[in-house]
């Protein structure tokens, strides 16, 4: 208790500390809000809860490592992880997730939940259970004395997610694939009726949400670190997140994703770090709490 | 019948598999010796760094004559299962080892956690266990008879920190009881052991405690913290997370200049902070149980720096990084089992648990005594100092090769 005191007053003491727990809150979410992205995409489009969601984000973060292995730049390793996830995914698609589509929520919660055991032992195989990271080697930016600081690499990768999330965005609006997506998350059967390739649908949208989780993995190789059995973390925060934001909701799944990012920095400042996931947790607690109030029954589908 | 079948063949393929590797022409008997280690999950890497010690030493014996039991002589023979870095499957195997294969002697298995799921499998059966990987003091207070640890208890990794920046304190002509320590170690048992360790020394020099968090286990982010660092000013740091924990907080103290006089870390090799963050690890200390350049020797290994170029030379796949400590006392735990055999001059498992307790050996890895819980007493804890790029012995002081760079800049 003394503790908590103390830490809200040190607050109160240096305001600006306020605005760098706020920084560090949004660049975290940033990252958490792409993966939820993808598992909205994938949820609310195929019905389909990905547990390997975050084994996704690790796979990606581990392409972008192998190549600045090999000296390339790990900037490249974003792009070069969205296309070669998005390669994975359509495999795994193929695979796996087509043969459990239209089956119930618990064989493909097993089956997504196999596959999480599965590439976090490839991985773990492939690259050793060392933590890695990629240094990109960058400036960081001070201000207020040095109370707030920013490194180059986080920005980047905030802007990149940014840049991504926009991209997806305007696909889904703009291109005929993303209406496709659209009808066929408000009705598949219907969709199917009218001419829509259902089938080449979600294969799609299963390899967009591999490659979005891949291209956030590269990035989060560069700001913090990945080891081959992280991917849980990812995962936990992405299913916070898409369920506290609800399925429909893709530009909420961002705000929800930043906010959660701000809270958890909040909640270990105040509360001490190993409270941070309980804070997300009981947000997510409050907002279904009131959403049930809210609204019994309210069907959700894909904007 | 049908199972001692099955052991008698486990044996005998592999006697037959490891007997080609040390034929150097004495007529030696087989002793074996039996270790479920974690060659696959997420303690591989270093399940694997003390595998190869236990071979190393057992080829090293080997070349020296083996084991002098009587008239007789023995060369050790291990049976290695993989325990998937899981404690139950640990703690099975262990059963089979000793039901099915009829070990009689085990080594331990890498890490805290599945050391002690084994323990009480093998003090089930009175099996004599010399592990060298795990460091819990909460091994060592179960009264368990028959475990031997090799390393220094996990209490004792950063403590040393302590006294180090009490000595500091004294030369800038300070009282130890006006440094403040900020400790952040993560929520399992080996980081709140170290916790405890500091705390305990912190409170002997009556150290203010400034900031004492417990980091997450899936720790990704440490700002919060460091933040925290920056306002209240602290003398020490103190971190321990394990490999991502190093990896964190070595990032993220460059990111964010936190000019801590002194930073003191755990797992900075497995993270490769040197390796992946250059500058940033400059002058940071890290805790060690065991280094190439200390002054230690035995009969067997040579010096420390001796074990250190034999083994690179047996396995090339080291040359180019530093030899983990995980490794070196994992010879040192075959080497207390040759000892106690060859001064108990029998096989009988209760003269060797007994020869065992009485051990006191002088090693490349440093002295070993076993206290009657079974932890040595008779080696410190080593701390280094990232030092252009290097790790540089600094602490304790009697045994450092540099001085320590103080304050941090």
């Amino acid at each position: 208790m003394d503790q908590i005191l103390f830490n809200l007053q040190l607050l109160l003491e240096y305001p600006i500390v306020n605005l760098k727990i706020i920084i560090d809150g949004v660049m975290i979410g940033a990252l958490f809000a792409l993966s939820a992205y993808g598992l909205a995409l994938v949820w609310g489009v195929m019905n389909v809860k990905n547990l390997a969601q975050g084994d996704f984000v690790i796979a990606g973060g581990y392409v972008s490592w192998t190549l600045a292995q090999w000296g390339i730049n790990p900037l490249f390793g974003v792009p070069a992880a969205f296309a070669l996830m998005w390669v994975l995914g359509w495999v795994i698609y193929k695979l796996l997730i087509t043969r459990v589509i239209e089956r119930d929520l618990f064989t493909s919660l097993l089956a997504t939940f196999g596959l999480a055991i599965m590439m976090a032992q490839i991985m773990n195989l492939m690259f050793g259970s060392d933590t890695q990271s990629v240094n990109l080697e960058l400036p960081t930016l001070y201000f207020a004395d040095g109370l707030i600081d920013i490194p180059m690499a986080k920005l980047i990768g905030v802007c990149m997610a940014a840049a991504l999330a926009t991209a997806v965005i305007l696909f889904m609006k703009k291109s005929r694939m993303g209406q496709a997506i659209r009808a066929t998350a408000q009705d598949a059967r219907a969709a199917r009726v009218l001419g829509i390739d259902t089938e080449k649908v979600y294969a799609f949208t299963f390899s967009l949400n591999a490659a979005i989780c891949g291209a956030a993995g590269a990035i989060i190789v560069m700001v913090w670190v990945i080891q081959p059995f992280y991917g849980i973390t990812y995962s936990v925060r992405a299913f916070v997140i898409v369920t506290a934001a609800g399925l429909g909701n893709l530009p909420g799944v961002i705000a929800a994703g930043l906010g959660i990012g701000a809270a958890e920095q909040y909640g270990s400042h105040i509360f001490g770090i190993g409270y941070q996931q309980a804070i997300a947790v009981l947000l997510l607690l409050l907002v279904l709490a009131y959403r049930l109030s809210q609204q019994k029954r309210n069907r959700q589908v894909l904007k | 019948m049908k199972l001692r079948n099955i052991a008698l063949s486990v044996i005998a393929s592999a006697t037959l598999v490891g007997g080609a590797a040390y034929a150097d022409g004495h007529a030696c008997e087989d002793l074996v010796l039996g270790s479920a280690i974690s060659l696959t999950g997420k303690y591989a890497t270093n399940g694997v760094h003390a595998q190869n010690g236990y071979e190393f030493a057992m080829k090293k014996i080997a070349e020296n004559g083996g084991i002098k039991i009587g008239d007789k002589c023995y060369n050790f023979k291990v049976i290695y299962y993989d325990d998937e870095s899981k404690g139950d499957r640990g703690a099975t195997l262990a059963e089979r080892l000793i039901n099915q294969d009829g070990v009689q002697y085990m080594l331990g298995p890498y890490s805290s956690g599945m050391t002690k799921a084994i323990a009480p499998v093998t003090e089930k059966y009175q099996i004599p266990m010399v592990e060298a990987e795990g460091a819990s003091r909460s091994l060592f207070n179960k009264g368990y008879k028959y475990l031997f640890a090799v390393l220094s208890t996990s209490e004792q990794y950063l403590a040393s920190a302590i006294t180090l920046a009490a000595e500091q304190a004294k030369k800038e002509g300070k009282d130890p009881s006006e440094v403040k320590v900020a400790v952040a170690v993560e929520n399992d048992p080996f980081s709140l052991d170290i916790r405890a360790g500091v705390l305990e020394d912190a409170g002997k020099f009556d150290m203010k405690i400034v900031l004492d968090e417990k980091l997450p286990r899936d720790l990704s982010d440490m700002t919060a913290i460091l933040t925290k660092v920056k306002l209240v000013k602290p003398d020490v740091l103190i971190v321990s997370g394990h490999s991502k924990g190093a990896a964190t907080a070595v990032r993220q103290i460059g990111e964010q200049k936190i000019s801590v006089p002194m930073v003191a870390i755990t797992h900075c090799e497995a993270a490769d902070v040197t390796g992946n963050f250059g500058d940033f690890a400059e002058n940071v200390l890290c805790s060690t149980q065991w280094a190439e350049t200390l002054s230690y020797e035995d009969p067997i290994f040579g010096t420390a720096a001796n074990y250190e170029q034999e083994f690179k030379a047996a396995y090339p796949e080291y040359t180019d990084k530093k030899v983990p400590y995980q490794t070196a006392q994992a010879s040192a735990a075959v080497y207390v089992f040759k000892d106690a055999f060859e001064r108990a001059g029998t096989l009988d498992k209760e003269a060797v648990r007994d020869a065992i307790s009485e051990t006191d050996l002088m090693t490349f890895y440093g002295g070993i005594k076993f206290s009657e819980f079974g932890n040595n007493i008779a080696k410190p804890m080593v701390l280094r100092q990232i030092q252009g790029g290097e790790y540089n012995v600094v602490a304790p002081s009697d045994f450092a090769s540099h001085e320590l760079v103080w304050p941090r800049p």
